[in-house]
């Protein structure tokens, strides 16, 4: 397989060619931002956290294959504000509040908001009414918390290949419905896949929580891409 | 009486038949009743959640019921300007129900719906698949009174429109106001003609000569056509497939409707030289459900033509060269017009568009290279096929070449269809619509541009004012901020929701614009209406949410004094509502006095 080189922010990046621009920032140590995008899933392109920009043109890390010779912009400013001002857009789409949320600490929108230092959001909260589910035994569904990631919908399926989690309706009135009848024959482990797959507390295991006290979760002691890349933006 | 279960068993027990087992459900009983869902799920191997998410995805599709009349009646701008509120007014009134809601008695259902391609004969409404133009309040309550006394929906139809509308199989009130015929669409048209010139070269060449012809798509984005072709027909597959988007949504354009109406057979034959230009055996044509009134007649179209050779086996009886076109019917989604929302649509699933690339050109429809092209592109290529690439050429600018059907609406005195050769001015056509004193022109619907009287020297072309054909005048006696609210409104309705900038930006966008039209922006706002704007533009996934921001930064652009007016100096932060008003029940309550706004503005 042929390699390529790119470049992120001047900084030389090679891979083998066929990767996404995000996958060859990830294996150079270069942190790009993400929501939807999650390991060994097909990347829909769906939170836009990733936005990168090429000879002046926007694009989704997690979808544009990298090509040969690209110089890709990943931390201008103007470029991090965007990615701010999404993060922001999520917070005021849905009801947000930290304090009460079994995954505070393991949230990883709560995380990147710490990492770009937002304190308050440029947009009015939209204070939406949504529904807690309830419905399938082993879950609980928080609609208030969920961004459309679509990973559940990818990767919680039946063995033959039937969707439990599925977007309904479209626009703002978009949200991931779940199937009562297949949801209640999901095994504890793939529930507990369930859960763990979302980036945010719209899944819940029900019968356990705070497993791990807060304080001691995933992004309490180091901000969320530091794994990836060491340093926070300016 | 029809089972649900009985329909549901009529179709192959394959996922791609979800949307035509969800349509023959509503068309029977209305909406998608549970057991229906249950039983489609079983049927098509799918969970009953994606049952569902399909068919909460299309407008035209209910979970619950929608009237044993459903009404649908129009609420984008031309609609509104031509007496729309009075309409539904009539209609709320003697139906008993407000929009959005349907009878006590489940007899009538009223529902806004997007534009439905009926521009220049607005007020329209969709009732029960049939189309009603130029309502008034008085029509309105004549078929409420209709429906109260069961009178089939066909029989409410007096009179019939112009041309093939007349016809036993359309039988539809609408008009086609052809107003201006140019050469390439609306020339003289010999059947056959096309098909046989093309079969007569070879495919490469037949690709050579409209890519000499500077063909450019005729849907508004403008990419080469025969270069299209090229990478289709150069794409190593078994299978390919030519894909018609009749899907035309975009508010005000409704050219289409017009060469579906009056000259399928040139479209028909387009798409089967392109066929034969790329090397694929079957065409589809995605028609929006909108003109599902315009069926029956297609569908007479494509059998005469089989029977005259034009298409199936050996066509136009060239050896090796088989091709049929199948009618894909779509359910009332916007999106759908994005060529990969249409591919999954037409795969039968919720249209929500494909990451890209791949581009549908190397993987479209099945994973199969398919060349998408816009209505009025096949047809003019049909022509560029007959006639050659220099007459095509001698037509139009250097770089826009050939003629474009404008849909022209709103405030003039012909509005219509016009075929104009590109590079005319917007003054010009202004004159030849006869819009004596046009304050605004939206060229290319919401998406495209609003162009001022400083901008009407401005030429329709590829390289000035591109379009997909959409043209809306507005008169000084107009407010634009309705216009753009509406457009915005559009937008909202229409996003598929998959991505945060579009599902979450447009409706930011429009509650910004909502406080300034309340007398309470600032000069702040004006700035985060751009930034936002721009930010949505940049970030969105697809062109629905690259272009939904248009109708605010292309009017801050080009009026922005109104804006200024609007927000008359005021600068900083505003509070987008009435401190002393919003304080006031509680002062009373409590025996204190009212708080005082700080922040006067008046």
């Amino acid at each position: 397989m042929s390699e390529i080189t790119i470049t992120i922010d001047g900084r030389a990046c090679k891979s083998p060619a066929g990767r996404t621009i995000f996958e060859v920032a990830r294996t150079n140590g270069v942190y790009i931002p993400t929501l939807c995008n999650y390991k060994d899933l097909r990347p829909v392109g769906s939170c836009r956290v990733c936005t990168v920009r090429v000879a002046g043109r926007y694009m989704a890390a997690c979808t544009q294959v990298a090509i040969d010779g690209m110089a890709v912009e990943n931390t201008a400013p103007d470029l991090e504000d965007m990615r701010r001002s999404i993060l922001e857009m999520l917070f005021v789409e849905g009801n947000h509040l930290c304090p009460s949320c079994e995954k505070s600490g393991n949230c990883e929108l709560q995380a990147l908001a710490y990492r770009y230092q937002i304190m308050v959001p440029r947009f009015p909260f939209q204070f939406p009414v949504r529904r807690v589910e309830a419905v399938a035994p082993k879950l609980l569904l928080e609609h208030n918390r969920c961004i459309q990631c679509l990973r559940c919908v990818r990767s919680i399926q039946t063995e033959d290949g039937r969707r439990i989690f599925v977007p309904q309706n479209r626009s703002r009135w978009r949200k991931i419905g779940v199937d009562p009848r297949l949801a209640a024959e999901l095994t504890d482990e793939m529930a507990l896949k369930a859960m763990e797959v979302c980036p945010v507390g719209s899944i819940l295991r029900k019968g356990v929580g705070f497993a791990v006290p807060i304080g001691r979760r995933k992004f309490d002691k180091t901000p969320i891409g530091t794994d990836v890349a060491e340093g926070l933006p300016r | 009486m029809l089972r649900s279960k009985d329909i549901v068993q009529r179709h192959p027990q394959n996922p791609a038949a979800l949307l035509d087992a969800i349509r023959d459900v509503q068309e029977a009983f209305g909406h998608v009743p549970d057991e229906a869902v249950t039983g489609i799920a079983a049927h098509l191997k799918l969970s009953e959640a994606e049952v569902r998410g399909a068919a909460s995805f299309y407008h035209f599709f209910s979970l619950t019921p929608r009237g044993a009349y459903a009404v649908y009646l129009n609420a984008s701008i031309t609609s509104w300007m031509a007496g729309r509120a009075a309409v539904a007014q009539a209609f709320e009134e003697e139906a008993g129900c407000r929009f959005g809601e349907v009878t006590a008695d489940g007899l009538i259902g009223l529902f806004p719906t997007s534009c439905i391609g009926m521009s220049d004969q607005e007020p329209a409404a969709i009732i029960n698949g049939v189309v009603f133009t130029r309502l008034t309040p008085v029509k309105a309550r004549h078929l409420v009174l209709a429906m109260k006394a069961g009178k089939p929906i066909e029989r409410m139809v007096s009179e019939w429109g112009d041309g093939a509308n007349q016809s036993d199989l359309v039988r539809a009130m609408v008009s086609n106001n052809i107003r201006k015929r140019g050469s390439v669409i609306f020339g003289p048209f010999e059947p056959g003609s096309a098909v046989r010139k093309a079969v007569a070269r070879r495919p490469e060449d037949v690709i050579a000569e409209v890519k000499r012809a500077n063909l450019l798509g005729r849907g508004g984005a403008g990419f080469p056509t025969g270069l299209k072709w090229e990478f289709c027909r150069k794409e190593p597959s078994d299978l390919r497939y030519v894909l018609c988007n009749a899907d035309e949504g975009e508010p005000g354009t409704f050219k289409d409707r017009v060469i579906l109406t009056e000259i399928p057979q040139l479209l028909f034959e387009g798409m089967a030289v392109a066929g034969y230009a790329i090397g694929a055996r079957e065409g589809l044509l995605y028609l929006r459900s909108e003109y599902a009134y315009i069926r029956r007649h297609l569908e007479a179209v494509l059998e005469r033509m089989r029977q005259e050779g034009l298409l199936g086996p050996q066509v136009a009886g060239k050896k090796d060269f088989s091709f049929d076109i199948r009618i894909i019917m779509g359910a009332g989604a916007y999106i759908c017009g994005e060529e990969s929302a249409l591919l999954e649509s037409a795969e039968g699933r919720r249209g929500e568009p494909r990451n890209r690339p791949p581009f549908p050109v190397q993987t479209g429809y099945r994973n199969r290279p398919t060349a998408v092209n816009n209505v009025e592109t096949l047809c003019t290529a049909a022509r560029i096929v007959t006639y050659g690439a220099p007459w095509f050429l001698s037509m139009g600018t250097a770089k826009s070449s050939g003629t474009k059907l404008l849909s022209v609406s709103g405030d003039c005195e012909r509005p219509g269809v016009y075929e104009l050769e590109f590079g005319l001015t917007v003054q010009e056509l202004l004159d030849i619509a006869g819009a004596k004193d046009a304050f605004a022109v939206q060229v290319g619907g919401p998406s495209g541009a609003c162009i001022s009287r400083q901008g009407f020297g401005r030429k329709i072309a590829f390289e000035d004012l591109p379009t997909g054909g959409s043209v809306m005048i507005f008169g000084p006696w107009r407010n634009l901020f309705e216009i753009v609210a509406n457009f915005m409104d559009f937008f909202i309705e229409e996003s598929c929701g998959w991505c945060s900038p579009c599902r979450i930006g447009n409706s930011l966008l429009k509650e910004k614009l909502e406080k300034i039209l309340a007398g309470r922006g600032s000069i702040q706002d004006l700035r985060d209406l751009e930034a936002w704007g721009k930010n949505v533009r940049a970030l969105s996934r697809c062109g629905l949410g690259q272009t939904s921001p248009n109708p605010i930064l292309s009017t801050l652009q080009n009026f922005r004094e109104l804006y200024e007016k609007a927000v008359g100096g005021r600068d900083g932060f505003v509070p987008d509502f009435d401190l002393t008003e919003a304080t006031l029940e509680a002062a009373r309550l409590t025996h204190r006095l009212p708080l005082l706004e700080e922040t006067s503005h008046e």
